[in-house]
């Protein structure tokens, strides 16, 4: 009789009536053959493997972690609720012990969607992963959160939601910037003034194998997440480093994807891109599924896989070894980069342009952070599109000491005055406002 | 007229139904170790002094299937399983004569790995040498393409009386409950075809030369001839009886909640517009969870004849039965002792409950009565704590549209019908304790029989295209056929329906039976780069358990008795 090792809840949601368009890759038909596959494995009637039914996040939920222009209603369709509702069941469904693991396979996706939000980027309107982890960090006694984000693409949404939170480490691995979308994620992107170190990025080379990924994930991810030491350890489980998927250069595979889960062992899982949607996806969501589980997963293997042809080359090897030397080395130096940086300033300010390639929105930045001793420092954000929207947005950390608060509520009265779109993220009081809107 | 025999674990009821109404209603001890003989002697009984010609159908419902399974009194049969990549086919192994052999189809139907002939002979006169007759052959994704089972088949089958393939047992996905529900149909064959041929001789015998319909888990019948390719579907028929008897007295309103309460067990049930709710995979029996379809039902330890303890100052009832009533001759305390010492049943020994329930009331520190009316009380509201599960596991079965999410229907019933001997005393408790309107079933104590006579002939097609590869399939009905790209939804309706129809009617259902439903119909555009390149098409369709049209007439003149 097949038993789970670890309960492992799922939440299976392949929402088989919403696209972005009929032939785009997040498409209805992207997990038929997944859920083809799941229910003919028969793996809902494993021992210790539990179906759970989504729920729908609420309004507050999304305003927790971001801000969106004009409003909730306008960025999110239902399946923007349930796929975020679903990775929230999942989340409840661990920390409430019902499963010691759990894993949400839901779309659409949500790792590229920032903290202000004007409309979808990379296929995302709004970040699942945060959402989920917002909420837990309000219900449970939970603090640090370390995620580890797995997906091709460089998960630059979740990376500028933790931008400064030095609570939350984000550890993106994909493949190098200079030849894929979204075009950042290099190792030098460590975080704000008050949370250095805890964003992590590991670009991988084109047609980076198996041995890679394991390499990266065991010499550098590991050690770097037992020093954090999480409370929760969150995967943000995107499969298009199959060698097969059509939008990316890698060499990865479901054996390789199930072993990098076997060792990451995260607590919750939640399915972000992937689009080869028959030769890869039903055999790599197969394997996290058994991984997780702690079932025996070795017999899986997708059509025209052949490790002989995938075999890294040594260049390859040495690249990534290079890189991880370098990212280790950062991390081990974070609280000496931190000091240096705040010694000079009392705000730290950028400036950034950001393109909504989904939607065809470009969005200028400027952010203003309040380096404290005290807290992360509250946080104001001056964002405006080429269609003519303008909000001032406010972020007073779950953490704020009083000091910080004050001035948050300060500049959000000032742009009040100013007859300007004003946004506020109360976080300690749990708390959002929007004033002026007319657009 | 009609007869519906039931075999239960004690009684077998027979009811012979005519316009009229129940004309005669009969019980006879079951006897498990000769069931033939029990089967027989109802029979006998029922028909005695009635003209073989005014019968014109008979419906029976056996526990042979399930007992058999139960007792592991199956025949050995050989199983070949062709997995492909995955979990490994060996978690799935039923007994011995099990084996894997390659050959892999994946999810859309197309062949990775082809099968080995070879090897296939091999194992199967391997087997044939053991003193195997029955085989089973199961492919993982055969639903979608079944060439390698039928492939396997026709290897084999010159050396076996009878080989089951896994695609014509059903038309859904799941792999290790294909394996294990054609495991099941081989293993019951032998026993289920001897049993049946004897039936079907005696009644020749009688000049009854009627057809024969059996009784199915999910509440319809089927005939002899096709129960012969599907004995299995016969399991865990007789809770399916009693819940299609209720049935016929079910309110007019929209949902319902049936109770049994038997002497061990209580089984739960929900009918929603008169149809019962089904489970959409199929039975659990046992180490075996199968796909064989039936109705959605619970059941839990707790009956009329459960043992009450009190632990720890708590009440216990069950899980066990340890005998009857004290009451009746019993040992140990139960609900129905509970039931006399409160002076609500009056034909048992009141004197020996109010013995049994002495040590309770100590337990619970208070007077003989006040501990009957605890217990009582306790076991009305464990089995409505039960129907709650019941409620919410069909309420959060877990959808996959967002159309289904926001649609979702929920059930919630605000009515019980209840069936079993106490059924009148639960019924007014449940009422006084919940908000649930409460009704007993009239005759409840030959529901099943009159079930068994009532239900109509069930069954269900998957049908599935894909028009990239220009093909409509159904599997199970041996059903392949080329199709255009602009082949639809609509036609795939049109075809399913048309399959039905043709199964139905093969399966014993009479044309005004023939009430069809989609149950599922999806469709999915297949793209490859920037183009749609064909289009993914999923139909279910099935006719629902019912109550063939004569129910009525009995079920009004019932009412009224």
């Amino acid at each position: 009789m097949l038993k789970a090792r670890y309960k492992t809840g799922l939440v299976f949601f392949p929402a088989f009536d919403w696209a972005i368009s009929p032939t785009h890759p997040e498409r209805e038909e992207r997990l038929l053959y997944t859920q083809d596959q799941v229910f003919e494995e028969g793996v809902l009637d494993i021992d210790g493997i539990r179906e759970f039914k989504p729920e729908l996040v609420t309004v507050q939920d999304v305003q927790r972690v971001h801000f969106c222009v004009p409003d909730v209603a306008n960025i999110m369709t239902e399946s923007h609720f349930i796929s975020a509702g679903g990775a929230k069941t999942i989340g409840r469904a661990v920390m409430d012990k019902q499963v010691d693991r759990g894993f949400a396979l839901v779309r659409p996706p949500g790792h590229h969607a920032m903290r202000v939000v004007h409309g979808a980027r990379g296929f995302c309107n709004v970040n699942i992963e945060a959402i989920m982890i917002e909420y837990l960090r309000k219900a449970y006694p939970i603090q640090r959160v370390a995620i580890v984000d797995t997906d091709c693409h460089h998960g630059d949404g979740t990376q500028d939601i933790y931008w400064h939170d030095p609570d939350t480490l984000f550890i993106s691995l994909h493949q190098d910037g200079r030849t894929l979308y979204p075009g950042t994620g290099f190792p030098n992107e460590m975080g704000g003034p008050t949370a250095i170190g805890t964003t992590i990025n590991y670009p991988l080379p084109p047609e980076t194998s198996e041995e890679g990924f394991l390499y990266a994930i065991r010499n550098v991810v590991l050690p770097i997440l037992e020093d954090f030491k999480p409370d929760i350890i969150i995967n943000s489980a995107g499969q298009d480093n199959h060698f097969s998927d059509p939008i990316t250069n890698m060499n990865f595979s479901a054996q390789g994807y199930a072993a990098l889960t076997e060792l990451l062992s995260p607590n919750i899982a939640v399915l972000e891109g992937g689009y080869s949607i028959e030769g890869a996806l039903p055999y790599i969501n197969l394997g996290i599924i058994l991984a997780m589980a702690g079932i025996d997963y070795s017999k899986i293997k997708e059509p025209n896989y052949d490790p002989e042809r995938l075999r890294q080359k040594p260049e390859i090897s040495r690249w990534i070894q290079r890189t991880g030397d370098q990212i280790l080395s950062n991390w081990h130096q974070r609280d000496k980069i931190k000091s240096f940086v705040q010694d000079t300033q009392r705000f730290a300010e950028r400036t950034r342009s950001i393109y909504y390639d989904t939607d065809n929105i470009t969005e200028k930045q400027t952010e203003t952070l309040r380096i404290c001793s005290d807290c992360s420092g509250v946080l104001q954000i001056d964002s405006s599109t080429d269609g003519g929207r303008r909000i001032l947005a406010v972020h007073i950390p779950t953490r704020a000491c009083n000091n910080c608060r004050e001035l948050g509520y300060e500049w959000f009265d000032a742009a009040d005055k100013k007859k300007t779109a004003a946004y506020l993220q109360d976080r300690p009081e749990d708390h959002y406002e929007q004033r002026n809107r007319d657009f | 007229m009609i007869i519906g025999l039931d075999v239960g674990g004690t009684y077998t009821d027979v009811v012979l139904l005519g316009d009229e109404g129940i004309v005669r209603a009969i019980k006879v001890l079951t006897d498990t170790r000769a069931l033939f003989k029990t089967v027989l002697s109802g029979l006998d009984s029922i028909t005695e002094g009635i003209p073989p010609g005014k019968i014109r159908r008979i419906v029976l419902s056996t526990t042979l299937t399930t007992n058999a399974i139960a007792q592991a009194k199956i025949s050995n049969v050989g199983m070949i399983v062709s997995s492909g990549p995955g979990i490994d086919p060996e978690f799935y192994r039923t007994h011995a004569h099990y084996v894997a052999v390659c050959g892999s189809i994946d999810h859309r139907g197309r062949e990775i790995e082809p099968v080995n002939t070879c090897e296939i002979e091999e194992f199967a006169r391997n087997f044939a040498a053991e003193g195997i007759r029955y085989m089973g052959v199961v492919g993982k994704f055969s639903t979608r393409n079944p060439r390698h089972e039928m492939l396997i088949h026709e290897r084999i089958q010159p050396y076996f009386e009878k080989v089951f393939m896994g695609h014509q047992i059903s038309g859904n996905l799941n792999f290790p409950r294909r394996i294990a529900t054609t495991y099941l149909n081989a293993a019951v064959y032998p026993i289920h075809k001897q049993f049946f041929e004897a039936v079907h001789q005696s009644l020749e015998k009688k000049g009854l030369t009627i057809p024969i319909h059996i009784m199915k888990a999910d509440g319809g019948t089927m005939n002899f001839a096709a129960s012969m390719d599907f004995p299995a579907q016969t399991i865990l028929s007789g809770p399916a009886a009693s819940v299609m008897g209720s049935l016929a007295f079910a309110f007019d309103d929209e949902e319902s909640l049936v109770m049994d309460i038997g002497g061990t067990t209580t089984d739960m049930a929900i009918l929603v517009k008169h149809v019962p709710v089904l489970n959409p995979l199929g039975i659990c029996l046992g180490p075996y969870k199968t796909l064989i379809r039936s109705l959605e039902s619970h059941s839990i330890p707790v009956g009329g004849d459960s043992n009450v303890s009190v632990q720890e100052g708590r009440i216990q009832i069950g899980p066990e039965r340890i005998g009857p009533a004290m009451a009746y001759g019993g040992s140990v305390p139960t609900p129905t002792d509970a039931l006399c010492v409160m002076g609500k049943l009056k034909s048992g020994d009141r004197e020996k409950s109010v013995q049994g329930f002495q040590s309770i009331a100590h337990d619970l520190d208070c007077s003989i009565e006040k501990a009957a009316d605890q217990v009582f009380d306790h076991t009305c509201r464990t089995i409505l704590k039960e129907a709650r599960i019941l409620i919410d596991r069909i309420n959060q079965k877990p959808v996959y549209t967002i159309h289904e999410l926001q649609e979702g229907y929920q059930v919630n019933p605000q009515k019980i019908l209840i069936l079993g001997g106490p059924a009148p005393y639960f019924a007014q408790r449940f009422e006084e304790i919940s908000s649930f309107r409460v009704g007993v079933v009239p005759r409840w104590d030959v529901a099943n029989a009159i079930g068994a006579a009532l239900a109509r002939t069930t069954c269900e097609v998957s049908l599935f295209a894909d028009t990239q590869q220009g093909i409509a399939m159904s599997p199970e009905e041996g059903f392949t056929t080329a199709v255009t790209q602009d082949f639809s939804n609509a036609d795939a309706v049109l075809t399913a329906g048309e399959l039905l129809k043709q199964k139905a009617a093969r399966q014993g259902a009479s044309p005004e039976e023939m009430e069809m439903e989609v149950v599922e119909n999806q469709q999915f555009n297949m793209v490859k780069g920037f183009y749609t390149v064909g289009k993914n098409i999923r139909v279910k369709m099935q006719i629902k358990p019912g109550l063939i049209d004569e129910y009525d007439t009995i079920a009004g003149i019932l009412s009224m008795e």
